[in-house]
């Protein structure tokens, strides 16, 4: 357990000066956009020039720029990323209401993309080199070649439009009064294109991973053992060569977090799916920078914590992880 | 003698090919269909060869999709190369600087390249354009932005073992410039490595400017798929070719660059195995 503690205290540390340069990058393009809070606050609630420039007094914004992002960065640290022009409200509520949206489409289609994915990397990778793997891997690099927000429009043509079994747009049917699990069942419905449209474009990934890995393992001098020891093929693809490519297809999860978060922006606005990827498409229509960099923070984070809690997942399945960091202390 | 090589594995063949057609439609666009591929040209929702002046068809404003397609594709390549050339100049002096001189250098460099790697490459796209305006330049710094890390990242590896070799040594002990050493005598070896990305980054490039575009942050004055693709998003029902062809060009560009890079490594490994 200590050794899980240790590896987590110092990723954490580690990640503060990858927040501090991401806040400073996001208070220069907030410089950059022009216009300030106090501007937003005006231009939404109306203020004549006195009390536009005692708020600017008040909020410090006549301040240096350093002392500017000083008072970025404190009001950061209590949680508050201003105020959004383009819904009259606190941003940060906003992200709080669409973010479990967000977790949930990129879940699903993690779990979809990931068990799917390396399932069929077990399949080519069983006999590198054979038909069956070059259609697979071939076929996986075709669905990596697709754009994911032009395969959720064909999704939607094809199952909503043109076979109408599942709805076009959403997260769950508006006032439908579903409550419990027949709202739910809704919720999956709705999930469904958007879900697969992400975990498609992704899959090819884990696939990849998977395969070359058992393709690196088959050479292996253990496989050879195995092999002469008269393990039936199926033993020994499941059990030697699958189980020790698994590893690095953990580390992908973690990589492909922030891809994914990014992919599901586009995804999201095809499908009106409520989450911080819509949010950020109405941020851009609504000029709303300080909103957008508030997303652009909260999907850092997020980033940062699926990394830390797939690095804790690679420490339990690996015991040489962090063995070396105990052995340094 | 490497060209045919790589002509001669079947990813490089299917790839070489495709991205011969492609640079051919690029380059011949402004000639097969001179003036402004937005303007006006004939009646609106036109459908595909249902004109042999229009072999894809008419969007709702009437304009040629044909030559919207082929204009799209000079978008698309342009960003592509400009996009992935800037981030590998970039991220190879940044690796390179950080592999050399180590120490704090190193470790501020490695953190800068850290922050960058976090942000979700199109999201910060996406804020950059949004904030500086969209334009051909801004959509290609918007993508070399978040493209650099990767670069950087095998630059320096490639640099931390360049730097243990004899003659980098010999070249500090005739009291080479250290600057001099780093981009005269360790880049151009680590470079090998580094251009090896260059397939995955243009094509994660040309994904990235159409989804941009696709959400209205494209350059309003050219012709690109995303757009194309999101202007028949509103008419998905009736005219479904609309986004349809534009979608079809996109992937087999992007497919085409997967392969020649696949035929390219294996190039390059057959190479190996044969010396």
């Amino acid at each position: 357990m200590s050794r899980t503690w240790l590896l987590l205290r110092r990723r954490l540390i580690g990640s503060v000066p990858v927040i501090l340069i991401v806040v400073v990058g996001t208070f220069f393009l907030l410089e950059a956009a022009g216009g300030d809070a106090v501007d937003a606050y005006a231009g939404e609630v109306g203020a004549d020039a006195g009390l536009i420039e005692q708020l600017r007094q008040q909020w410090g914004l006549n301040e240096s720029p350093l002392t500017r992002l000083a008072t970025y960065l404190w009001a950061l640290l209590h949680l508050d990323l201003g105020w959004s022009v383009a819904f009259s409200r606190p941003i940060s509520g906003l992200l709080m209401e669409r973010l479990p949206n967000t977790l949930l489409l990129m879940g699903t289609s993690t779990a979809l993309s990931f068990g799917l994915g390396s399932l069929l990397g077990v399949v080519a990778g069983a006999r590198p080199g054979s038909a069956r793997d070059r259609v697979l891997s071939m076929g996986a690099l075709v669905l990596y070649a697709v754009p994911g927000f032009w395969l959720g429009l064909v999704l939607a043509l094809f199952f909503s439009v043109q076979l109408g079994w599942l709805p076009l747009a959403g997260i769950e049917t508006i006032a439908s009064g579903l409550t419990g699990w027949a709202r739910a069942a809704d919720i999956a419905r709705h999930l469904v294109l958007p879900a697969s449209a992400l975990a498609l474009i992704y899959l090819a990934l884990y696939l990849r991973v998977m395969r070359s890995g058992m393709a690196e393992v088959w050479r292996m001098d253990f496989i050879r053992t195995a092999r002469a020891k008269g393990l039936a093929r199926r033993r020994i693809v499941l059990r030697h060569v699958a189980r020790n490519a698994l590893l690095p297809v953990v580390t992908m999860l973690g990589v492909q977090s922030a891809q994914m978060l990014g992919g599901s922006v586009v995804i999201e606005s095809v499908f009106g799916y409520p989450g911080l990827g819509l949010l950020a498409e109405s941020a851009v229509r609504g000029r709303d920078t300080p909103l957008l960099l508030g997303i652009v923070l909260l999907s850092v984070v997020t980033v940062i914590v699926v990394n830390l809690v797939v690095d804790i997942v690679y420490a339990l399945l690996d015991p040489r992880v962090g063995a070396e960091a105990e052995g340094a202390r | 003698m490497s060209v045919l090589r790589f002509l001669r594995t079947p990813e490089g063949a299917v790839g070489g090919f495709l991205l011969a057609a492609l640079a051919f439609v690029a380059l011949s666009a402004p000639v097969l269909f001179p003036g402004d591929p937005l303007a006006i040209v004939g009646p609106a929702y036109l459908h595909p060869f249902a004109n042999p002046a229009f072999p894809l068809g008419t969007d709702s404003l009437g304009r040629n999709v044909l030559a919207g397609v082929m204009h799209g594709a000079r978008t698309s390549l342009v960003i592509g190369l400009a996009a992935a050339f800037a981030a590998i100049v970039v991220g190879s002096a940044v690796g390179t600087l950080a592999g050399l001189f180590g120490g704090v250098v190193d470790e501020v460099l490695m953190r800068i390249t850290e922050a960058f790697q976090t942000v979700p490459a199109f999201l910060l796209a996406l804020a950059f354009v949004s904030v500086v305006g969209p334009s051909m330049g801004t959509v290609v710094v918007a993508i070399a932005l978040s493209a650099w890390t990767a670069p950087a990242r095998v630059a320096r590896a490639e640099v931390l073992s360049i730097r243990q070799r004899d003659y980098v040594a010999a070249a500090r002990a005739v009291g080479m410039h250290p600057l001099a050493i780093a981009f005269r005598e360790v880049l151009p070896n680590a470079l090998p490595p580094v251009l090896s990305l260059a397939s995955v980054i243009v094509a994660s490039a040309i994904l990235i400017e159409a989804a941009l575009s696709f959400l209205g942050l494209g350059d309003p004055n050219v012709a690109t798929w995303g757009t194309m693709i999101s202007e028949g998003r509103n008419v998905l029902r009736s005219a479904a070719y609309l986004s349809i062809a534009p979608g079809i060009a996109l992937m087999v560009t992007v497919l085409a660059i997967y392969f020649a890079g696949e035929g390219a490594v294996e190039a390059a490994s057959a190479r190996r195995i044969a010396s």
